[in-house]
């Protein structure tokens, strides 16, 4: 018997009972198209969440007050803040890296009629590079304005949307807080980074936050970047004995600061997305065994319901194998043709999803490979047992069934 | 491809090779109380070209004969020989493939793929033989030919007439050209008109191909078309001999 004649015979078995071979094939269509769609959309979210971290700075360290588990989420104590003279050591001391101090407090912002509270950090302009986030128009802080802390604001995108409607921003005189505030410069669009919308900021000196906002002469936060890849284990080191040595911890106790690499936080965030996406893709692959199972169900009526057909078809020279292989590539080709719209469905469910959630489409030929050829085996393995009940049929009594 | 070239009985100086050959054949269902000796030890042969008919009262074992005779069957003892070779001794699939290359089969309900065009099932054989489609075609046209069906070939089985179904089926029978065709009560489902014009059938196709003709047949009639009878009854072959002689 020639292959392309089984084929045909099996198309044709699959087309004379269209709406019963769609049902049959619905159960992979499902399962292989959430496969599909679920570890696509782990993907993307890792892929997202590694270029929000990338977006953040790159070789980034943030030096906090207070200790911390490791891990994004770990709990945190509160110690005393740091003072720019530890920034100033931590610039003179350590090699091959940027350092800014970041005084954030939040403030209501007003402009003409508008009013708003908003995140205010006070930094210096190494902020720029350290944070990779640079100005789009205006100008950085002169050194008067930082050494004197002048009430100079440099702002974000969505202030302009929102507070400005429109209007010159820049030259503009603002109130923040209760001080009177001159916009120099706007920081670049950056857009939403970890929850947080990094145009919705304000920069001033860190000595005007100090001064006219806060009231206190301190810093909550050092922004450290290292110059050389691969460094920052190595600067890390030398910040926490540096600031060991500064800030002198009770009883030789732990430290009351800690130093976070932003790597650390990618690969913490990057194995939890990859752990999500092996349980969502576990779960899926649960409705492809639903899925086979239902063909093996719906191929065992068949051959019940074609008794007589087989019977007739071993009476006029098919040999058992020959009943097996059509039986067979019949489940094959309905698991391979769910398996193929499934992935159709998969990948326009995962293009959709992304698109909305502005994730990145991410399309992997692996995972595509890998559910086309679960659903192929699932016909295969799902089939047999039909199949060999078909083939073993004994023809006389095959074709005395009624 | 068959050897018996010579209609029937006529006398020549050699006889025709024995196509069946039957020693001391039992069918036993059940056992114990329950026993039937469907077959109860029955030995015949036919020899090539015959055209014989089987005769006997409901369930006297004719179509268990017969379906042992066409290999759909094995007994439960005896010596089978089918154109000299033991079945006995063959697996499933050497017995299949038999029935692909020597034998043909005519069911009385027919048999044919129900949602399934004339030409389609008369083809079928021939796919399952491994035949180009083209050929395939070609030789099923043919065969319809010969059963007076060309024009009814894209027609679907379960929409034709009894008579055009049983002569679709003899056409699938015969589209293999087997030396053998097997038929259990071919007639037995269709009006004595049609019953007529399908014996007629058989009969001329045996004359142009000289193939071995065994059927099952409970009517005197049709048994009459047939040159020789066996009559069974309770599972044993009681007469064997010319319609004249074993039909009352
Ligand atoms: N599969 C089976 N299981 C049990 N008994 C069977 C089976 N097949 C046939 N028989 C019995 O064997 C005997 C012969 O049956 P068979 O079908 O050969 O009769 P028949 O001569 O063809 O009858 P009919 O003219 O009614 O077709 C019957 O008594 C029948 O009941
Ligand atoms: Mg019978």
């Amino acid at each position: 018997m020639r292959a392309l004649d089984t084929l045909g015979m099996s198309v044709q078995a699959i087309a004379r009972n269209k709406l019963r071979s769609f049902l049959t094939t619905l159960g992979i269509i499902i399962g292989v198209a959430s496969v599909v769609a679920m570890v696509h959309l782990g993907q993307s979210a890792t892929r997202s969440v590694t270029e929000q971290i990338a977006s953040i700075g790159s070789n980034l360290l943030f030096v906090m007050p207070g200790t911390a588990q490791r891990g994004p989420g770990g709990l945190r104590t509160t110690a005393e803040n740091f003072e720019l003279a530890d920034v100033e050591a931590i610039r003179n001391e350590v090699d091959g890296i940027l350092v800014a101090p970041a005084l954030t407090t939040s403030a209501t912002m007003v402009v003409g009629n508008a009013n708003d509270t908003v995140p205010v950090i006070g930094t210096t302009n190494e902020y720029f590079s350290v944070r990779n986030h640079y100005l789009d128009y205006g100008r950085e802080f002169e050194g008067g304005e930082l050494s004197s802390g002048a009430a100079v604001c440099i702002i974000g995108k969505t202030l302009i949307e929102e507070m400005f409607l429109g209007q010159e921003a820049l030259g503009a005189n603002i109130r923040v807080g209760r001080t009177a505030c001159r916009v120099i410069g706007v920081l670049e669009e950056k857009g939403e980074s970890m929850g947080q919308d990094r145009d919705k900021t304000i920069l001033m000196p860190v000595k005007a936050v100090q001064r006219r906002l806060v009231g206190e002469l301190d810093v909550s936060a050092i922004y450290v970047s290292a110059l050389v890849d691969g460094t920052t284990g190595l600067v890390q080191d030398q910040i926490e004995s540096l600031l060991r040595q500064r800030r002198n911890p009770v009883n030789g106790g732990a430290n009351d600061f800690y130093v976070r690499d932003t790597q650390d936080i990618a690969q913490a965030l990057e194995s939890t997305t990859n752990t999500l996406t092996i349980l969502l893709g576990a779960i899926a692959a649960v409705s492809l065994l639903v899925g086979g199972i239902g063909i093996m169900n719906i191929m065992l009526v068949s051959v019940t319901e074609r008794t007589r057909e087989i019977g007739i078809r071993l009476a006029i020279g098919a040999r058992a194998r020959d009943v097996l292989t059509q039986f067979l590539v019949e489940s094959i080709a309905l698991s391979t043709l769910g398996g193929l719209i499934g992935l159709v469905i998969g990948v326009g469910g995962t293009w959709l999803v992304t698109s909305q959630l502005n994730m990145p489409f991410v399309i992997s030929p692996t995972v595509m490979a890998v559910g086309f050829s679960f659903s192929v085996a699932i016909g295969v393995i799902f089939g047999y047992f039909p199949a060999r009940k078909a083939a073993l049929l004994n023809p006389i009594d095959a074709l005395r069934h009624e | 491809m068959t050897e018996g070239s010579n209609v029937g009985r006529s006398a020549t100086s050699r006889p025709p090779p024995y196509v069946v050959e039957m020693r001391d054949i039992y069918k036993i269902y059940g056992s114990g109380a329950t026993e039937v000796r469907a077959l109860d030890g029955v030995s015949l042969s036919i020899r090539s070209g015959e055209f014989v008919a089987i005769m006997g009262p409901s369930g006297s074992g004719k179509s268990t004969c017969m379906n042992i005779l066409g290999c759909l069957d094995v007994p439960t003892s005896g010596e089978y020989r089918f154109r000299g070779v033991e079945v006995g001794g063959l697996d499933r699939d050497e017995l299949a493939l038999l029935r692909r290359n020597f034998m043909g089969f005519v069911f009385q309900s027919f048999n044919l793929l129900p949602r399934t065009s004339a030409l389609s099932n008369v083809e079928l054989p021939l796919i399952y033989e491994g035949v180009r489609p083209a050929r395939r075609h070609e030789l099923a046209m043919q065969a319809l030919a010969t059963v007076g069906l060309a024009d009814r070939a894209h027609s679907i089985s379960a929409q034709l007439s009894g008579g055009q179904q049983q002569r679709v089926a003899i056409a699938r029978a015969l589209v293999t050209e087997p030396p053998v065709l097997l038929a259990d009560e071919p007639t037995g489902n269709l009006d004595t008109v049609m019953a007529e014009e399908i014996m007629k059938e058989l009969v001329s196709i045996r004359e142009q191909k000289g193939i071995t003709i065994l059927m099952v047949t409970h009517e005197p009639d049709i048994a009459r078309y047939a040159d020789r009878v066996l009559f069974f009854t309770d599972g044993k072959l009681i007469r064997d001999g010319s319609p004249a002689e074993v039909i009352p």
